[in-house]
């Protein structure tokens, strides 16, 4: 009997140790591609775990393409994370099709929700429930080599219409400078043209509705008109040589080497073109500029809409409500404007673009702010399938091997197969 | 079942059948002790996969949720029409040949060169089969970084000829070639040294007699010494035959398939058009074609080549 004591009291002794039965949630997230984006991570842990001792945070990292192969299988088994990093959009809605998603409308303070730009919570809401919470945005826009621009005797600011934008190039290269660097071998950055004058000619409700099958789909008028103009950028031969072997980030090099006067790019270029430039500084800041995406005359497009990314965080479906207590914690508005002001990301929290710094991120940060719909990449929102095969049709109008209408077609047969 | 074993016993009664020898000499202990384990793990991991692979093509999925949605044989269909797929199997033609009628004659030679023991030879050998322990990627970053027209070699030796930099990977006339070129300079260290262990076993005294016969250095390779290691040569075309149909992760980083998908391998086109898409039905029937390629070439070029020339 005593030595059934000594153990009880062993036991509990043991079990005390412990702290009252942690609860560990686990995080898969992509790996940053700066240093500064793991700091940010650490402290954000690090903070959250001082407030909820009894929670602790297991965040582990992924490079992008290994995270998007191994999470349906990791969805699907019992090693799932509790959070995983989403990049919103059609993959997205296949996840909460298939069930593997927490709605988590009832373990987020309401309060905490009207923090967040109504664009980024409906991004990470379907079916009318809320799967996650937005973390920041991406806007693509246009831009350019002041020193490059002024050589060739072209004001990009007085550029407002796709016509204008053609006829710039026309001049660049006329001055003997390459008009624009892309990363063709990436595919998807040529996707931008194309997705982004569709989102000019047809709109977002147009796009929208295309993707459901309205009006001939992915195939529609609107999408080979998209194509057409694209058709006539590629016909002036604008692009760098070589630009089908080059990836994203060796085209941010060469932009930030001054290979090139304009790069249609994500606000990352930013950071990315001096990054990756061969002397580690890129284009000064001074001489960076941008200008929004030229607008198609006739389209049904709201000349202020942008197009770019959603990124946030996913709750899976065995969670505890302690995963949306951390997802709120991640994203106060404390933690935003820390990440704002490292230049990070453009915070989808309102009020966080008070940390910018960077002159340019701050107007992209209003470009966002004043644009009445946010178009998500349209790899992205078509999910995997159609995704890959829009930017397969956008890199062969690149190299001009199919038409106009056989890249819609080429598009719309993959979405029928979904 | 009754009538085998009144047919049997006589026999067996005169001399032990196998199974009954194998019954006293505890060989069907060790049998029924050792055989599981290995059939367990052979179905588990190769007979199972390739049974549920080809389940799987004929249904449609997106990896998420339960496989219902049979389609038949849709995927197949697809894959028929799927212009891509055509260029896909085509460039595998291509490597296969190019393995054969490049690769191997060029091992040959410099086995030829380099099988006799000297220090020198010893140098070489090893120079010539470093390519081969080389990791694929590493080998496609390497090489992309060679044929790279703005920072990478390529555009240094442009740089000092003075000409337009020249950017080859992505040319769709040139960029299949390309990625040819470097499973040819890959693959043949491996080769060679094949061929060498086989020359070395070849008789001394046969080279000898033949030399006293007065048969010049080349006949003596074509009387003697290739005849003598007809065996390596066989099995080094098998080797290169599956290799070429499997070649995968030296086209990712070199080309990732483009420019405009020409540079595919079927393993590629797999990869790209099943698991990156997320249609895995479709990748499954890809990779049921290409099984029974693989399959396919295989056992007709071991009826073909091996089975009648003898021995491998």
């Amino acid at each position: 009997m005593k030595k059934y004591a000594t153990i009880a009291v062993l036991a509990a002794t043991v079990l005390a140790s412990f702290p009252a039965f942690a609860e560990t949630v686990k995080v898969l997230s992509i790996e940053p591609n700066v240093k500064e984006g793991r700091d940010f991570y650490a402290a954000a842990i690090e903070k959250f775990e001082k407030a909820n001792p009894d929670i602790k945070i297991q965040f582990d990292y992924l490079d992008d393409t290994s995270f998007k192969s191994k999470l349906p299988t990791l969805l699907q088994s019992d090693a799932r994370p509790d959070i995983f990093f989403t990049w919103t959009g059609g993959v997205f809605h296949e996840q909460a099709d298939a069930g593997v998603l927490r709605d988590i409308s009832g373990d987020v303070d309401p309060k905490a929700l009207d923090t967040f730009a109504p664009g980024g919570i409906k991004a990470l809401t379907y079916q009318d429930k809320l799967y996650g919470l937005p973390m920041y945005a991406g806007v693509v826009v246009l831009f350019y080599n002041k020193e490059l621009t002024d050589k060739a005797g072209v004001d990009p600011k007085s550029i407002k219409t796709w016509d204008d934008f053609l006829a710039a190039v026309k001049t660049v290269k006329e001055a003997g400078i390459t008009p624009i660097v892309v990363g063709g071998k990436s595919k998807w950055p040529l996707q931008h043209y194309y997705g982004y004058l569709a989102t000019r000619i047809a709109g977002t409700d147009g796009i929208a509705a295309a993707a459901a099958g309205e009006n001939d789909g992915l195939a529609g008028p609107d999408f080979v008109k998209a194509g057409e103009e694209f058709k006539r950028l590629a016909d002036l031969q604008p692009f760098q040589p070589g630009f089908m072997d080059t990836d994203n980030s060796k085209a941010g090099g060469l932009f930030g080497d001054g290979r090139g006067a304009f790069i249609l790019s994500g606000n990352y270029m930013i950071g990315a073109q001096k990054r990756n430039s061969t002397s580690g500084t890129g284009i000064s800041d001074e001489n960076l500029g941008f200008i929004p995406f030229p607008v198609v005359e006739g389209g049904k497009g709201d000349p202020a809409d942008t197009f770019g990314g959603i990124n946030g965080w996913l709750v899976s479906k065995n969670a505890t409500p302690a995963a949306a207590k951390f997802l709120e914690s991640l994203m106060d508005l404390d933690n935003q404007t820390t990440s704002a002001s490292m230049d990070l990301w453009l915070p989808i929290v309102k009020g966080a673009d008070a940390g910018i710094k960077n002159a340019n991120i701050k107007a992209i940060a209003n470009l966002l702010a004043a644009a009445p719909h946010h178009q998500l990449y349209l790899d992205q929102e078509l999910g995997a399938n159609v995704g890959a095969a829009m930017n397969d049709a956008s890199a062969q109008l690149a190299t001009g091997d199919i038409s106009p209408e056989e890249a819609a077609q080429m598009v719309e047969e993959a979405n029928e197969m979904r | 079942m009754t009538l085998t074993t009144q047919a049997r016993p006589p026999a067996a009664r005169r001399r032990p059948s196998g199974f009954a020898r194998m019954r006293t000499d505890g060989s069907l202990t060790a049998l029924i002790l050792f055989l599981p384990p290995a059939v367990l793990l052979f179905t588990l991991f190769v007979i199972w996969p390739i049974f549920s692979a080809m389940d799987l093509s004929f249904y449609k999925w997106n990896g998420y949720g339960d496989v219902t949605n049979f389609v038949g044989l849709r995927n197949y269909e697809i894959l028929v029409k799927n212009s891509i797929f055509h260029q896909s199997l085509f460039n595998s033609l291509k490597l296969l040949l190019a393995s054969i009628f490049l690769q191997i004659p060029l091992a040959l030679v410099l086995a030829l060169l380099l099988y006799r023991k000297t220090s020198a030879n010893t140098a070489f050998r090893l120079i010539f089969f470093a390519p081969y322990i080389l990791a694929e990627i590493a080998t496609g970053l390497i090489w992309s970084f060679i044929f790279d027209g703005d920072y990478g070699i390529s555009a240094m030796v442009a740089n000092k000829l003075g000409t337009e930099p020249f950017y080859i990977l992505a040319d769709k006339q040139w960029a299949f070639w390309t990625i040819i070129i470097v499973v040819v300079w890959k693959y043949f260290g491996y080769h060679m040294m094949i061929f060498i262990a086989a020359l070395q076993a070849v008789p001394s005294d046969l080279v000898e007699a033949a030399e006293i016969d007065g048969a010049s250095s080349l006949k003596t390779i074509w009387y003697v010494k290739l005849p003598m290691i007809m065996h390596a040569v066989k099995l080094s075309v098998l080797f290169a035959i599956t290799g070429a149909l499997q070649v995968f992760d030296i086209i990712i980083p070199l080309t990732n398939g483009g420019p405009s998908n020409s540079t595919h391998s079927i393993v590629s086109f797999l990869y790209t058009f099943g698991l990156a898409r997320m249609n895995v039905g479709f990748g499954a029937a890809v990779g049921v074609v290409l099984f029974a390629l693989c399959v396919g070439t295989a056992f007709t070029y071991k009826r073909m080549a091996i089975d009648k020339g003898g021995q491998l």
